[in-house]
C-alpha cells in the first residue's frame, strides 16, 4: 500500500528499523538526542530508543567518525550523523585515511561496516562555509561507497541497504529535500547500491543527476517535451560505486548526454561520468558531452546571487537548445 | 565483569621477569634484522625502529588479558611482537610477502593481527586515537570488560585528534589507557619546542582524567604502574593518561641519522638501556646468573627462522591488488 511521507520521515522509518533489528545500533551525532536533529530527522528517537542508542555527541567530528570506525570494528552498528558535509572536512583523515583504509590494510582481519550520515547542497542562504557539495571527492576514495538518494521513495529503500553495508558508507541527504513529499511502499523495499534509476524515459537526450538535481531535471524534461524534446533522466543514486552501464545503455539510444551536478563543474563527478562515456561509448554520441554545474565561486549569501550558482530550470534548459544546436 | 585481573606485579614471578627480559631481547634483536635488511634492500619505505623504547610496550602488554585490545602508530613492531605477533609474520610482512602479517599490503607501519587484538600500526599521526575510543566503546557498549591500551608519540598531543580522543574518552568514562611515549623527539622537533605543557602527562587534568608518569626505561616499574591502572579502567573508573619517559636508540626513521641531538645525549641515555637494567636487577636480586647469553642465542634463531621464512616466502600476485577493498571482493 503507498504511503505519502516527507523525505525526512522516510529517513526517520529507516533509521527506527535498523535501531529495532539491531541492539548494536546506534545513532550518534551533534544533537541528534534532546534537539531532534539539526534537521529534524531523529526527532523523537531518544525518547523511544533511550540515551544508550541516540547518542549525543560534542563537536569532534573527527572524534566521533574514528569512533564510528573503532567500535565497528569490534561488532558494533553505528550510525554517524555528520550535521553538515562541510563540517565532514574536519574529519576526512578518520573517513579517508582510516574508515576506508581498514579492510583492505588489515587484510581483512578488521572492517568498519558503519554509516555516516551527513547533509550536502546549497540554496538555503546559508552562505559560503554553509553550501558545499563534497560528496564527488568523497566517491573518488577506494574503499568508500557513497548514495544520495533523490526524494522519499529512494531515501528509504536506499537506507535500508546501506545499513546493510559491510563497508564504510557516506550516506548524503540534501539539505532542501528533507520537506518534500513523495509515495513510499507500506510494504518493505531495498534500493540496491549501486544501480541507478531512469526515472523518465526519452529518446534525444540522456540527462544524468543525484540528489536536488533529479527533481530539478524532471522539470527540465516536462518543459523540453513541450518543445518536442524527449529527455531521458538517469538519476545516479549512487556515486560509489556508480552505474555505468545505465547510462551508458541509455546514450546508446539518446546519442546525447547532459549530466547536471550542483557542485563545481571542475573535479565534479560529471567529468567522470563524460570521460568514461566518451571512452566507451564515443561512437554512439552525436555531439560532445555536455555538464552543467554550480559556478566556479564560493556560494555568496545573497539570493540574488546564490541562485546565480546553483544550477536552475532556465540555465539547464539554454545549456541543452545549446548542446543540441536547437 | 568478564575479566578478572592477573596477579599484581608483587607476585611477580620468577619466569614472568624473564619473560619480560625475553621479549625486549626478542624487540631489540627484530630490529636490528629489520635494520640489517633494510640495508640489503629486502625492506623499503619507512623503517621506524623501537630500539630503546622496548620497555613501554613488553611491561604494559605483559599485563593484559587475551581479550583486551592494543592499537597503536607506526613504530609499530615492539607492540606487535610484545602482544604476541609472531615475529616471522612480522618480518614476511616488512619484506613485503604474502605469508606477512596482512600479505604485504600493510608493511612495517601498519601491523595488524585480529587473533591477537592487536588492532593496527596506524601511520597519520593521532589517527589511531579516536579508533582506539571506538574499540573501548564497543567495550563499554557491551559491557565485555575489555581494556584498550592505546600508544601515542609525544608529537600526537599536538593533533587536534588528540584532544578530541581524550575529551571523547573522559566525558563517557571508557575503558581505555592512553599511554604517551614521550622518547623526546617528534622527527627532529624537541617535545618541549613542540608542546606547551612542561609537565606532559598532567595534560590529562585538563580533562579530568587520572594520569601520571613512569620511567619508560624500567620494564619492572611500567608493569606495576600499568597493571594498577588497567585494574582500576577494567573495574569502571575510566581511562587513564600515562606518559611513559624514554629515548629511541636509533633516528626517527632509517633515513635520518639524528642530527639534531647531541650524541652526548644518546650515550647518556644508553646508560639507561631497558634491557641492561632488567638484566642487572635480575642478578641483583638473585634471579638470574649467566643466563644471558643463552637468551640471545634464543632470540638470535628466533631471527633466523623469522628471516628465512620471509626471504622464502612468495611474493603477493597481482590477483591480490583488488582483494578486500570492499567486502565483496574479500579474498
Ligand atoms: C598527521 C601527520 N603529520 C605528519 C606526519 C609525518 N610524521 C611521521 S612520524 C612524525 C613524528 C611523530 O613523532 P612522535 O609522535 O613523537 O613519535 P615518535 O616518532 O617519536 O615515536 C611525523 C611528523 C604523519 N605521519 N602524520
Ligand atoms: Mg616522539
Amino acid at each position: 500500500m503507498p504511503n505519502v511521507l516527507t523525505y525526512r520521515e522516510a529517513l526517520t522509518k529507516g533509521i527506527r528499523e535498523a535501531l529495532i533489528d539491531n541492539d548494536d545500533c546506534f545513532l550518534m551525532g551533534e544533537d541528534v538526542g534532546a534537539y531532534g536533529g539539526a534537521y529534524a530527522v531523529s526527532k523523537g528517537l531518544l525518547e523511544e530508543f533511550g540515551p544508550k542508542r541516540i547518542v549525543d555527541s560534542p563537536l569532534s567530528e573527527s572524534a566521533i567518525v574514528g569512533l564510528g570506525t573503532g567500535s565497528s570494528m569490534v561488532g558494533l552498528k553505528p550510525i554517524i550523523e555528520i550535521m553538515t558535509i562541510n563540517f565532514l572536512l574536519v574529519a576526512l583523515d578518520q573517513l579517508v585515511n582510516h574508515a576506508a583504509k581498514i579492510r583492505y590494510m588489515s587484510a581483512n582481519q578488521y572492517a568498519a561496516p558503519f554509516m555516516v550520515r551527513t547533509v550536502t547542497g546549497g540554496g538555503a542562504q546559508l552562505g559560503a562555509t554553509h553550501s558545499q557539495c563534497f560528496e564527488p571527492w568523497l566517491a573518488s576514495v577506494p574503499g568508500l561507497k557513497v548514495v544520495a538518494p533523490s526524494s522519499p521513495y529512494d531515501a528509504l529503500g536506499l537506507f535500508r541497504s546501506a545499513i546493510k553495508e559491510k563497508d564504510p558508507i557516506v550516506f548524503v541527504e540534501h539539505i532542501l529535500l528533507y520537506g518534500s513529499k513523495g509515495i513510499v511502499d507500506e510494504d518493505y523495499y531495498e534500493i540496491p547500491i549501486g544501480k541507478a534509476n531512469v526515472v523518465r524515459s526519452g529518446d534525444n537526450l540522456t540527462l544524468v543527476a543525484y540528489s536536488k538535481m533529479v527533481p530539478l531535471c524532471i522539470e527540465v524534461a516536462n518543459t523540453l517535451e513541450e518543445q518536442g524534446i524527449d529527455v531521458e533522466v538517469i538519476d545516479l543514486r549512487s556515486l560509489r560505486p556508480w552505474d555505468k552501464e545505465t547510462i551508458i545503455n541509455s546514450v546508446n539510444k539518446t546519442n546525447r548526454l547532459v549530466i547536471v551536478e550542483e557542485a563545481w563543474r571542475s573535479g565534479g563527478f560529471g567529468a567522470e561520468i563524460a570521460s568514461t562515456v566518451q571512452e566507451e561509448a564515443f561512437d554512439s554520441l552525436d555531439g560532445p558531452i555536455g555538464r552543467v554545474g554550480g559556478l566556479e565561486v564560493p556560494m555568496p549569501y545573497t539570493s540574488v546571487l546564490e541562485s546565480q550558482v546553483i544550477p536552475s530550470k532556465d540555465r539547464i534548459i539554454e545549456y541543452i537548445h545549446q548542446n543540441l544546436n536547437t | 565483569m568478564a575479566l578478572k585481573n592477573k596477579a599484581v606485579s608483587n607476585k611477580t614471578s620468577k619466569s614472568e621477569y624473564f619473560e619480560l627480559l625475553e621479549k625486549m631481547i626478542l624487540i631489540r634483536l627484530f630490529e636490528d634484522r629489520c635494520s640489517e635488511h633494510y640495508s640489503r634492500g629486502n625492506i623499503k619505505g619507512f623503517l621506524h625502529l623501537y630500539t630503546g623504547e622496548e620497555a613501554i610496550a613488553v611491561g604494559s602488554i605483559s599485563c593484559l588479558e587475551k581479550e583486551d585490545y592494543v592499537i597503536t602508530h607506526y613504530r609499530d613492531h615492539g607492540h606487535a611482537l610484545a602482544r604476541g605477533v609472531e615475529a616471522k609474520y612480522a618480518m614476511a610482512e616488512l619484506f613485503g610477502k604474502s605469508t606477512g602479517t596482512t600479505g604485504g599490503i600493510g608493511g612495517s607501519m601498519h601491523i595488524f593481527d585480529a587473533t591477537k587484538n592487536f588492532a593496527g600500526g596506524h601511520a597519520i599521526v593521532g589517527g589511531q586515537l579516536p579508533i582506539g575510543v571506538g574499540l573501548a566503546y564497543a567495550a563499554k557498549y557491551k559491557n565485555t570488560g575489555a581494556v584498550t591500551l592505546c600508544f601515542l608519540g609525544d608529537g600526537a598531543l599536538n593533533e587536534g585528534e588528540f584532544h578530541e580522543s581524550m575529551n571523547l574518552a573522559a566525558l563517557w568514562d571508557l575503558p581505555i589507557v592512553f599511554i604517551c611515549e614521550n622518547n623526546l623527539y617528534g622527527m627532529g622537533v624537541p617535545v618541549e619546542e613542540a608542546v606547551a605543557k612542561k609537565d606532559i602527562f598532567e595534560i590529562g587534568h585538563a580533562y579530568d582524567m587520572p594520569c601520571s608518569r613512569v620511567d619508560g626505561m624500567n620494564v619492572l616499574e611500567v608493569k606495576e604502574v600499568t597493571n594498577k591502572i588497567i585494574k582500576d579502567v577494567r573495574n569502571g573508573k575510566g581511562p587513564y593518561f600515562l606518559e611513559a619517559q624514554t629515548y629511541r636508540f636509533r633516528g626517527h626513521s632509517m633515513a635520518d641519522p639524528s642530527m639534531y641531538r647531541g650524541s652526548t645525549e644518546e650515550e647518556l641515555w644508553k646508560l639507561r638501556d631497558p634491557i641492561n637494567l632488567h638484566w642487572s636487577w635480575l642478578k641483583e636480586n638473585g634471579y638470574a646468573k649467566d643466563e644471558l647469553n643463552e637468551i640471545y642465542e634464543k632470540m638470535n634463531s628466533v631471527m633466523d627462522d623469522a628471516v628465512q621464512f620471509a626471504t622464502e616466502s612468495e611474493f603477493p600476485t597481482i590477483d591480490d591488488l583488488y582483494k578486500n577493498i570492499y567486502f565483496e571482493n574479500v579474498g
